[in-house]
């Protein structure tokens, strides 16, 4: 891909994933966080970081469908940024809504199950950000990285699972979000099928045929 | 890649003081315009004063939470399941005309209409704490006169043990009771219940105002119940039938998720909700979390009322 093209698609995405922010800074500033402004924090940076997350889930599944491969030049990218709203949601948590009330928080990670899953999608992000650079890429070897960073998957269920287990009786976002999370999950299932099914076949000394590639599924 | 810089703002760049304060008046003025009813639509408009004597005895010393957050910070679900929904929708509700059927097991049924509901009883002014389940809690100035005075007009039977309270059923006024194509809300109308005692009880209160004018739209008008020792959402606004019953009412949120509040929903710190603990608020307006308490702090007036009984099982 030509780096003029990558460089501007990356522009891109720092201002899409910074607009968010800025946003709520600029709400901050005109003292427009409504009449309960911890909360809305919390839950605006809990929003963005689902989304993004759910983003850079996304790149893959597009190349897969899509034979596009230009999306996973931003997958890193995005993925960091829902780190950085992630730490963002959980600073504001300690600071704002509990004001290191470390008892409580202790307490809450235990026994409140969307606080729980919450608290492992964080810890399950930390190493996929620790091992970001190419240096550490190269050090773990593109094998056990890319199985390492098959933990993003881990972390967008319990994102999901805390936001599914937190939302009160008559809200939908989290539905919405679950269903993309499924969809994309389900792309990349039904994709490892189809290339388990391959190899088997191949093993077998069959015939192959005509190789599928890259296999036909569906968009969704 | 080419970024070009933009020059630097000079004084000429800053919108004129005056001019900026203008659009903002400018803004009200349209926003008044929206939200003005028709002419011969509202015989009462929203915001016109009441007055009420303040009943001190019952009034908590603090200072009332801002009106404006009390009026668009709200949890109204006909309106939708966004805090700042029912502010920005309610212009759909129609307070006048409007009538309350008061029946079931009593003997003298009657449908009050909204002004002579008003003039029943003399209004009081009576500032309490609002507990919501969701852990924020404000200070209201309500006004309105003790529940009981209706309803011993009415003569509750012997039979009458429950008193059940409905919300208006009306998608063309409440947008979110329009069938929806994706997702299940509560099952309307919204209804809410108490035990007859806890109805009688002389802190209930019959609602009609808040901060010495009549109800907002988005705080439940014309008319609404307000019970300061339960969770927020037994509260139940916009009534439109107020029914002595016998048996414990089938009451929304009970039906939506019974295991998460029950038919008491007493404001209870040492009873966590399934999902989050209850042992703190936070006061709209303050910073720091606060302890809850027992019965929202009326428990010297209302804890008799539950003697033997297991709060923790009659959650």
């Amino acid at each position: 891909m030509a780096r003029r093209v990558r460089i501007a698609l990356k522009t891109a995405v720092w201002g899409a994933c910074l607009a968010p922010l800025a946003l709520l800074c600029y709400r901050a500033a005109t003292g427009d966080l409504t009449a309960n402004p911890i909360s809305f924090v919390t839950n605006t940076l809990g929003d963005w970081t689902l989304r993004i997350l759910l983003a850079s889930l996304a790149m893959t599944p597009l190349r897969i469908v899509f034979g596009l491969s230009w999306p996973i030049a931003l997958r890193r990218l995005l993925g960091l940024f829902a780190f950085f709203y992630v730490c963002l949601h959980f600073a504001v948590w300690i600071v704002l809504d509990h004001f290191f009330d470390w008892p409580r928080m202790g307490a809450d990670i235990v026994k409140r199950p969307y606080i729980t899953m919450g608290m492992l999608a964080l810890l399950s992000l930390i190493p996929l950000a620790a091992t970001s650079t190419a240096g550490m890429v190269k050090r773990l070897g593109a094998r056990a990285w890319t199985r390492l960073h098959r933990l993003a998957y881990a972390a967008g269920v319990l994102g999901c699972l805390h936001f599914l287990w937190l939302a009160k009786v008559g809200r939908r976002d989290q539905y919405w979000h679950a269903l993309v999370l499924a969809l994309l999950l389900g792309v990349r299932l039904g994709h490892v099928a189809v290339r388990f099914a391959r190899r088997r076949r191949e093993r077998r000394g069959a015939p192959v045929g005509r190789r599928v590639n890259p296999p036909t599924l569906t968009a969704p | 890649m080419l970024i070009r810089r933009a020059g630097p703002f000079t004084a000429n760049d800053v919108t004129d003081e005056t001019l900026y304060l203008n659009r903002r008046e400018w803004m009200v003025g349209a926003a008044a315009l929206v939200l003005m009813p028709g002419e011969g639509e509202a015989a009462t408009p929203q915001g016109q004063a009441l007055t009420a004597t303040r009943n001190e005895a019952l009034s908590l010393q603090e200072t009332p939470t801002k009106f404006e957050a009390a009026t668009t910070y709200n949890n109204f679900y006909e309106f939708g399941v966004n805090k700042e929904d029912p502010a920005r929708l309610a212009g759909t509700l129609k307070p006048r005309p409007w009538a309350v059927q008061v029946d079931g097991l009593v003997h003298k049924p009657k449908t009050y209409d909204i002004d002579e509901l008003l003039r029943l009883a003399p209004l009081e002014e009576r500032v309490y704490s609002l507990r919501c389940v969701e852990g924020w809690s404000m200070v209201i100035p309500w006004i309105g006169y003790p529940l009981a005075a209706l309803l011993r007009r009415v003569e509750p039977t012997g039979k009458a043990r429950y008193v059940e309270f409905t919300t208006l059923l009306d998608p063309s006024q409440f947008p979110a009771q329009r069938p929806s194509f994706f997702g299940f809300s509560l099952e309307w109308p919204y209804v809410e219940g108490l035990r007859l005692d806890e109805a009688l009880h002389p802190l209930t209160l019959l609602t009609v105002g808040m901060y010495g004018r009549v109800l907002p739209n988005q705080n439940g008008a014309p008319v609404r119940v307000i019970v300061p020792w339960k969770y927020g959402f037994k509260s139940a606004k916009s009534l439109v039938r107020i029914r002595a019953v016998a048996d414990e009412p089938k009451t929304s949120w009970n039906r939506a998720a019974p295991q998460e509040y029950g038919f008491y929903s007493n404001v209870n710190p040492a009873v966590d909700h399934p999902r989050w603990s209850q042992a703190t608020e936070r006061r709209i307006g303050e910073f720091r979390r606060r302890p809850t308490l027992p019965f929202n702090g009326y428990g010297d007036q209302v804890a008799s009322l539950y003697a033997g009984l297991d709060l923790k099982k009659h959650y």
